[in-house]
């Protein structure tokens, strides 16, 4: 069709003939199928091509007979640009995986954290920005004179250790973490090309020692070691720094379980006991026995957690949930609940209090003999030995196995707290009768503290065994969605046994009036060379507060706390049941607990209801240690 | 099947379509959508969204898409190029109608009632160019090459008032390269250079974001500061975290961090999670779709369907080179999707457009109907 048209056009401007070596503009072959070629030209001289219409002609036309060579043409320069993007990702393979200069910096600066409160929103730890010099070797100009000028400013810097480290062909080094602003400005004041600053945190715990166990601490990098902290990396914080994604915001507060000011006065009155007895090292906490929360904690000897040095001490673990302790008589409790869930016992059931018990080689003693039949309620008033072995010894081994199992006492315990421990216990697959007993007095059995708070939280609360927790729980928490380990029934009975020993047993010491307490004391012998040592004594104190509509366990527990002059012994009543009723005293308040004038006048309904009416009546007292 | 001895519509488009085509824009979409599942849930995430909102509306979008682009590829040529007029129009109406009540987005006015008006203009476009110079270069009693010639300014003026840089330079580079094919005399050539060159300055010079670019580009590091290079050297990060064979799908780190994770670098979450083989494969096949388009087209006899087929393709492989060519560091970033992987409801639909324009005119047709087409009765011309 072109041939066409230019054949229609030729005649006006040039003859056919001239069409020799045109340089330009042969028509070539199209798609017209009807293309008629030129005839041979007469030998004749053309014009220069530029005078020539044709040329014209083609300059200001297109033709579509090229078409086909020019899109040959692009599809090669396509394939040329499909090869390049090949090739680059093949390079891109070849490339080792080395992360960029801005990327090993993001590494290396501290990363942010969350900060953690209290439950009411007080700050235990947070982020304070600071600023570090760094540098890039393979920029600086001078070394030696950078590293003159930056050790003059810094004059803490080793020399020769920075001129080394200047000397690395690394995309970036520290120089020094966490300058002064003052030093800040001096530095930038040199001008030093390759020299510059990053914005870090560093995590600043402004309570100090507070709750130091629970909340943890980090290193200079901002991982944490410890704690709570630890916890959160392991949430996920942690795995997202490790691939060098530093999340700066959408950091929300995590709330954490305790109460400031109830961990402030457990420390306190805990730190006083620990002095006035002696003691090696202490405990206490206070649990929300319906949510599982830890409302106040401490461990002593603690730690400042802003000083990571200390924090290392190898006596500074938290003896509540890393350290496992045989109880001791507080696990009476559980052996009677055992008891009484059977269904084989009732509150009025007995057993012999015959002393001591035979068991093949081994004799068993109660520190007060009374050789009689003894009430469920006189074994635990009387924290008897023999009394408890029986019970356990009449259900066997195997039933009161499955029972500390259900109640999670022979596996390890997990919390947030990353310092967890695996309970100590007979390793036979069958416990020996002898094991079964002494287990039954909280002897032969190790467990952390707080795993036997948590028992004694599912005794006392309705029969729900909910698991502690150091994170603040949303207030629609519903302890009947976990799981049941005894009836409503048997931990109201235990409520009132452990009522009754605060009245008139043992725990006498802790009865604070007007908050209706119940306790147990426990004190355990410590092992030592294999053999159970008299003078060196463990000791527990379990407080559930109120009886009737139990909200909180106080634990006290003491390493080794010493007899006082004018005092006859050093066991629990003494030491640990002094310190748990100085802290129900002082801290009941604080947490919305008020004391009442009056004693409830029915505090144990279901057991009234049961036929069970002396439960209802205030105890004589007449208890013994 | 269809069968072959009946003469049905259907019948006649299985047999006379490009199934290879076909094949291989079936199965980027199935591609686009495994890689949208990749991409997407950290932008959904980071902007409060359902994790898989971006990956339903994909999908939503994805089946009016394929009835559209089957739909187009049943058009004849008259009739695709109606359709391509009436397209532009609506578009061309859109882009002002955005102009004036759109709200501005980032920096650009290209959206109205949800719809980017500038994606389907694109399509229409290239039919309309194609159409003018295959006319222009066939008869003279039609100006189709002054037409062609003036189709340029008209539809990059809205564009760069938008402004659209990215379309702009997209749509000038077809209209070019069909220019070129349209057998311009080799003279022109560094003319066309020339302009695109004095372009290229005027936007380095008066946009100020083109030019930082452009030095982000050339010298990274200096000047722009960090967050300029932050995506390009995230996505180089990805790539190279990848490896060969990918960390493994919904492994990947870099995409918490890379803003267009699911539009622009959509490709770089492919090769940390994909691996490198994989993006080759994909580079692969946008390869196959451009190129065999190519070749189709070099051998139509149609001139129009030609320049169509090669306008399309080159459309669609310009497209994805810009793209592939920004998320491997090749070239100053510049916002551009990658077809069918990256999320957009306007370009998927727009796609599906273009698509079932590609395929219809790379339809074999009988030599006599293309002759009829082109030098039949008078009023046959109309087309």
């Amino acid at each position: 069709m072109r041939s066409a048209a230019a054949r229609a056009d030729q005649p006006y401007y040039e003859p056919p003939a001239s069409h020799a070596p045109g340089p330009q503009e042969q028509p070539e072959p199209v798609v017209a199928p009807i293309a008629v070629e030129a005839a041979p030209p007469p030998p004749r001289k053309p014009p220069p091509f530029f005078l020539r219409r044709s040329f014209w002609g083609a300059l200001f036309s297109t033709n579509l007979g090229k078409s086909r060579s020019r899109i040959r043409f692009i599809a090669l320069l396509f394939s040329a640009l499909f090869c390049v993007f090949v090739g680059r990702l093949a390079y891109l393979g070849m490339t080792p995986n080395q992360p960029s200069a801005r990327r090993e910096a993001a590494e290396a600066v501290s990363a942010a954290r969350p900060d953690l409160t209290d439950r009411n929103g007080e700050v235990l730890a947070t982020d304070v920005k600071v600023m570090s010099v760094f540098a890039e070797p393979r920029s600086i100009v001078d070394k030696d004179e950078a590293v003159e000028q930056l050790t003059a400013i810094l004059p803490d810097l080793n020399a020769s250790d920075l001129r080394e480290r200047l000397g690395k062909k690394k995309g970036f080094v520290w120089v020094k973490r966490e300058v002064t602003p003052a030093q800040q400005h001096q530095i930038f004041r040199l001008g030093l090309p390759g020299v510059g600053f990053l914005p870090e945190h560093k995590r600043v715990y402004p309570n100090g020692r507070l709750g130091a166990h629970i909340v943890g601490f980090t290193n200079a990098d901002n991982n944490g070691l410890q704690g709570v902290e630890k916890f959160l990396d392991d949430q996920g914080l942690g795995a997202l720094r490790a691939s060098g994604l530093v999340v700066q915001h959408d950091l929300r507060p995590v709330a954490l379980s305790l109460d400031m000011r109830a961990t402030h006065a457990v420390r306190d009155e805990l730190a006083a006991a620990m002095d006035r007895f002696h003691a090696k090292a202490a405990g206490a906490a206070i649990l929300d026995v319906n949510t599982g929360e830890v409302v106040a904690a401490a461990s002593l000897p603690d730690y400042d957690p802003n000083d990571p040095r200390d924090a290392q001490g190898a006596d500074n673990f938290n003896r509540l949930t890393y350290g496992v302790f045989e109880m001791g008589s507080t696990f009476k409790a559980l052996t009677l609940a055992m008891a009484l869930d059977s269904g084989r016992f009732n509150l009025n059931s007995s057993i012999s209090g015959q002393a001591p018990l035979h068991i093949g080689r081994n004799v068993i003693h109660d520190s007060h003999n009374h050789n009689r039949m003894l009430t469920l309620p006189e074994v635990f008033k009387f924290s008897s030995n023999v009394g408890t072995a029986r019970l356990a010894l009449t259900l066997g081994p195997d039933y009161q196995k499955a029972f500390l199992k259900k109640m999670g006492q022979l596996d390890r315990m997990r919390t947030e707290l990353p310092e967890s421990r695996e309970p100590m216990q007979p390793r036979q697959a069958h416990w020996s009768q002898v094991s079964s007993a002494t287990i039954a007095f909280g002897h032969g059995l190790a467990v952390a503290p707080l795993q036997a708070m948590m028992a004694v939280g599912a005794l006392v609360n309705g029969g729900y065994l909910v698991t502690p927790t150091f994170l603040k729980r949303p207030a629609d928490f519903d302890k009947t969605a976990q799981p049941r380990v005894i009836r409503a029934e048997t931990s109201e009975a235990l409520r009132y046994i452990m009522r009754l020993n605060a009245e008139a047993g043992t725990a006498r010491k802790a009865n604070i009036p007007g908050y209706f307490v119940g306790g147990k004391t426990g004190t355990a012998e410590k092992v030592f060379h294999g053999r159970y040592d008299h003078s060196k004594l463990f000791t527990t104190f379990m407080a559930v507060v109120p009886a009737d509509q139990p909200r909180y366990l106080f634990l006290t527990v003491m390493d080794e706390p010493q007899r006082l002059p004018g005092e006859p012994y050093a066991t629990a009543a003494y030491n640990s049941g002094y310190v748990t009723g100085r802290l129900i005293e002082r801290i009941s308040p604080l947490l919305g607990l008020q004391p009442r004038i009056e004693l409830p006048a029915q505090p144990f309904p279901l057991l009234a209801r049961m036929g069970y009416g002396f439960v209802n009546q205030p105890a004589k007292s007449g208890g013994e240690d | 099947m269809v069968s072959r001895a009946e003469r049905s519509p259907v019948a006649d488009w299985w047999w006379t379509v490009d199934r290879w085509l076909l094949a291989a824009v079936g199965a980027l979409i199935v591609c686009g959508l495994v890689l949208i599942m990749a991409g997407s849930p950290p932008v959904a995430e980071r902007i409060g969204l359902p994790t898989f909102h971006f990956v339903n509306r994909q999908v939503e979008l994805l089946a009016p898409s394929v009835a559209l682009m089957i739909a187009c590829s049943f058009l004849q040529p008259r009739h695709l190029r109606r359709g391509a007029l009436v397209l532009y129009v609506v578009a061309m109406a859109g882009i002002f109608a955005a102009l004036l009540f759109g709200h501005e987005v980032k920096g650009a006015k290209r959206w109205i009632f949800g719809v980017q008006p500038s994606e389907f203009l694109k399509p229409a476009f290239v039919i309309l160019a194609a159409w003018a110079f295959s006319e222009g270069a066939r008869r003279h009693d039609v100006p189709g090459n002054l037409l062609a010639i003036a189709l340029l300014p008209v539809t990059i003026v809205p564009l760069v008032l938008q402004p659209d840089f990215g379309q702009t330079l997209l749509v000038c580079l077809v209209w070019g390269a069909l220019l070129v094919m349209a057998g311009l005399h080799w003279l022109w050539f560094p003319a066309l250079g020339g302009v695109g060159v004095v372009g290229a300055g005027l936007a380095y010079k008066f946009a100020p974001h083109v030019r930082a670019r452009i030095q982000n580009f050339l010298n990274p590091g200096e000047g722009g500061g960090q967050a300029d290079t932050f995506q390009v050297e995230t996505a180089h990060d990805a790539f190279v975290s990848g490896g060969w064979f990918g960390k493994g799908p919904g492994e990947g780190t870099f995409k918490q961090i890379l803003p267009d994770s699911h539009t622009d670098f959509i490709f770089a979450v492919t090769g940390e999670e994909f691996g490198l083989i994989f993006c080759m494969a994909l580079v692969g096949l946008f390869a196959f779709i451009v190129l065999r388009s190519l070749i189709k087209a070099s051998s139509n006899e149609d001139p129009f369907c030609r320049f169509a087929t090669a306008g399309l393709a080159m459309l669609f492989g310009i497209q994805a080179s810009i793209n592939i060519a920004v998320n491997l560091h090749l070239m100053p970033a510049k916002g551009m999707t990658l077809p069918f992987i990256s999320y957009g409801g306007s370009s998927l639909l727009s796609l599906g457009i273009s698509m079932g324009f590609l395929i219809a005119v790379t339809r074999k047709r009988p030599r006599s109907e293309i002759l009829f087409d082109h030098r039949g009765p008078p009023e046959g011309q109309a087309a």
